[in-house]
């Protein structure tokens, strides 16, 4: 299958010179057409960044900059002229945000901001728009969308309006859905919900998934191919099955036994030790390795490259590699 | 909706009447004695003492509070003392020229004072943002009768441009006669709300829903107007509310140094003289003002913000 999405060496930057703060740092990978990616990793590693970047919604006014390639279709985002992302954004990769109660405009009606996505991408008719709305809210579950349609985004639930939202990004039908944290915010059941939803939506449409979550459970549930992210850079990318068998790097062990399973509710849940560095302030050897318990000599000194541990697992941890042989991989490409 | 605005209708009657109460106090206590500023030092005690029976300044104060307050909800204030014409035609003749003033002036500063703030907002610590801070320490800085004067001086007494003084007659005349005092409190005017524009666009332009707006694919001009400004539109109203307030009072001021007709100038003259029926109804007009704009500004809360008309 050919990639709708790839990203090669994308680095973020806050701040400019000696003193510029890399958010992220070389991250890789790929989206499938119609594949559905989870991109995990603990609060600050950089997962919303890198997701702002594909829609070059950083704000480079304040000094955040972007660096790499990321292709769209092959063709490299952060080429295009500042005035061709408004056709892409929408219409052919759609967001959902972390933040539900504040990503809906408080003075204009759900109606009208959902119509809004899709008069920007050529739905010049009233009456279809207002056919696609009703369509779009009936899909995600909000009770009456007739009804509805004039509500203001105070009159819903936190639940109601990540729905609003994920109606909103769908509207148009968009070949890829970024999800960032997309159910964090709501309750378990509705949590729930939202997740039948998306993947039925990935069934209906054929829309690829960029699932954003710091909850391995979530991403299990949904994704076939996963993304682990620690401070800024990518640790480790896998098909769902190797990661959650067979995991290379400490980290992904570590979040994996911080999933609660069933049957061992109870019990304390493991959690990884330490905390997150903040991206970009470890600048020599693996930022892992102040809470690894594998770490060795070579890992204060030296970034760790990607090793290849299967046909779809690669991770990058001296110790994991070295133990099952894994070679380097020079080149992503 | 409809509710809330009558809420709001009833919320003003308390501080109509607590206008009028302070209104009738702040006349008792003004120096001087109507009876005699009326007519004259040269008057005997007894025409004195006929004069206050006939205006009522003898009985009892509740008497005179509550006579006082249905004459001025009726619109019955009296005669002026110095030139025995009724006050209310003195009113209407002035009002209609101090609303002209006012509105001109509302009108100017927001159609300058805005669109400079959005350009400053969208341009934050650039050439434009550098200019609007210039813009709003003049407008602060820079009191409105000096400006007024300067005004004056320059495009009507040097260049000849505008009228020296007057309100004009028919609508063209008097809209050039109300250019150059309008322009004065639209310059402090438009200051103030081009900074506060700018402060408030600026806040909501980080928004997570104008990021929102811009994933879904608007285009800058859109994403300002239309999700920026839309939203940052209520503390303008505040501010709005708060600088017609404000050009009301300069209002007084102006009306003066352009020698127009309106309710300051009329109320000053008043004063001068001690026409105590006149300032007591100029007064009363000016807070009704107020008490109007207040309200105007509730309704136009409503058409802004949709939580306001829900609740
Ligand atoms: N506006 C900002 N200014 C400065 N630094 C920022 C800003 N936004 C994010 N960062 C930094 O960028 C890094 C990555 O943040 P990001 O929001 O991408 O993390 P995340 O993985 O999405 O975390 P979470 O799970 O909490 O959403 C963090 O270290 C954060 O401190
Ligand atoms: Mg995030």
């Amino acid at each position: 299958m050919s990639a709708l999405l790839s990203l090669r060496s994308v680095s973020v930057n806050f701040g400019r010179g000696e003193k510029a703060l890399r958010v992220v740092d070389g991250v890789s990978f790929d989206i499938d057409v119609g594949g559905t990616l989870g991109l995990v990793g603990e609060s600050g590693s950089g997962k919303s960044v890198t997701s702002l970047a594909v829609l070059r919604l950083i704000p480079e006014r304040l000094g955040w900059s972007t660096r790499g390639r990321i292709e769209f279709e092959g063709q490299n985002l952060l080429d295009l002229p500042a005035d061709k992302m408004p056709e892409i954004r929408g219409r052919d990769i759609a967001m959902i945000f972390q933040e539900p109660m504040s990503s809906l405009n408080p003075v204009m009606t759900i109606g009208s901001q959902i119509s809004e996505a899709l008069f920007l991408h050529g739905w010049p008719n009233r009456a279809k728009r207002h056919a696609r709305v009703v369509e779009m809210l009936r899909l995600v579950g909000i009770p009456d969308p007739e009804g509805r349609l004039g509500a203001y985004p105070h009159q819903f639930s936190g639940g109601m309006r990540q729905r609003v939202m994920i109606a909103m990004a769908l509207a148009c039908s968009p070949k890829l859905l970024i999800a960032d944290e997309a159910t964090t915010a709501l309750d378990v059941t509705i949590q729930a919900q939202v997740l039948e939803l998306m993947k039925k939506i990935r069934s209906d449409t054929g829309t690829a998934i960029l699932m954003i979550s710091h909850d391995l459970g979530v991403i299990a549930d949904i994704c076939d191919r996963v993304v682990v992210m620690y401070s800024g850079r990518v640790v480790e990318v896998a098909d769902i099955r190797s990661l959650l068998q067979r995991p290379a790097h400490p980290y992904t062990r570590g979040l994996l036994e911080s999933v609660p399973r069933k049957g061992q509710e109870r019990e304390r849940l493991y959690q990884v030790p330490g905390s997150v560095p903040m991206a970009g302030s470890v600048r020599q050897g693996c930022p892992f390795r102040a809470r690894c318990s594998v770490a060795v000599d070579k890992c204060a000194v030296k970034m760790p490259p990607m090793f290849r541990f299967a046909e779809d697992q690669r991770a990058a941890c001296w110790v994991s590699a070295e133990q099952s042989n894994a070679p380097v991989i020079e080149d992503l490409k | 909706m409809i509710r809330y605005l009558l809420i709001r209708l009833l919320d003003a009657v308390p501080t109509v009447l607590l206008v009028l109460t302070l209104v009738f106090i702040a006349m008792r206590i003004l120096p001087g004695d109507p009876a005699i500023s009326a007519l004259g030092d040269m008057a005997t005690a007894e025409q004195l003492q006929v004069f206050r029976d006939k205006m009522g300044l003898n009985d009892p104060l509740w008497q005179q509070y509550f006579s006082f307050l249905g004459k001025m909800l009726t619109l019955d204030f009296g005669k002026s003392l110095m030139n025995g014409r009724e006050v209310v035609d003195l009113i209407a003749f002035n009002l209609p020229y101090t609303i002209e003033l006012t509105l001109a002036a509302v009108f100017m500063g927001i159609f300058v004072g805005v669109p400079f703030g959005v350009w400053a907002a969208t341009n934050p610590n650039r050439t434009p943002d550098a200019a609007m801070r210039g813009f709003s320490l003049i407008g602060y800085a820079v009191p409105d009768f000096y400006l007024g004067a300067l005004l004056l001086i320059t495009f009507s007494l040097n260049l000849g441009w505008f009228p020296i003084n007057g309100g004009g007659e028919g609508l063209i005349d008097r809209l050039y006669h109300v250019f150059l005092p309008a322009l004065t409190l639209a310059f402090i005017k438009a200051a103030f709300l081009g900074r506060l524009t700018r402060t408030a666009l600026l806040e909501v332009l980080g928004k997570d829903y104008v990021r929102t707006a811009r994933a879904k694919g608007a285009r800058e001009p859109r994403v300002v107007y239309r999700h920026g400004l839309r939203n940052a539109l209520l503390p303008i109203t505040t501010g709005l509310g708060l600088s017609t307030l404000a050009a009301l009072s300069g209002s007084v001021a102006v009306e003066m140094v352009f020698n127009r007709p309106g309710i300051g100038k009329l109320l000053i003259s008043a004063i001068a003289e001690r026409d105590y029926a006149v300032i007591q109804a100029g007064v009363t007009v000016f807070a009704m003002f107020v008490v109007a704009i207040n309200l105007l500004m509730d309704l136009v809360y409503v058409l802004v913000d949709p939580r306001i008309r829900v609740k």
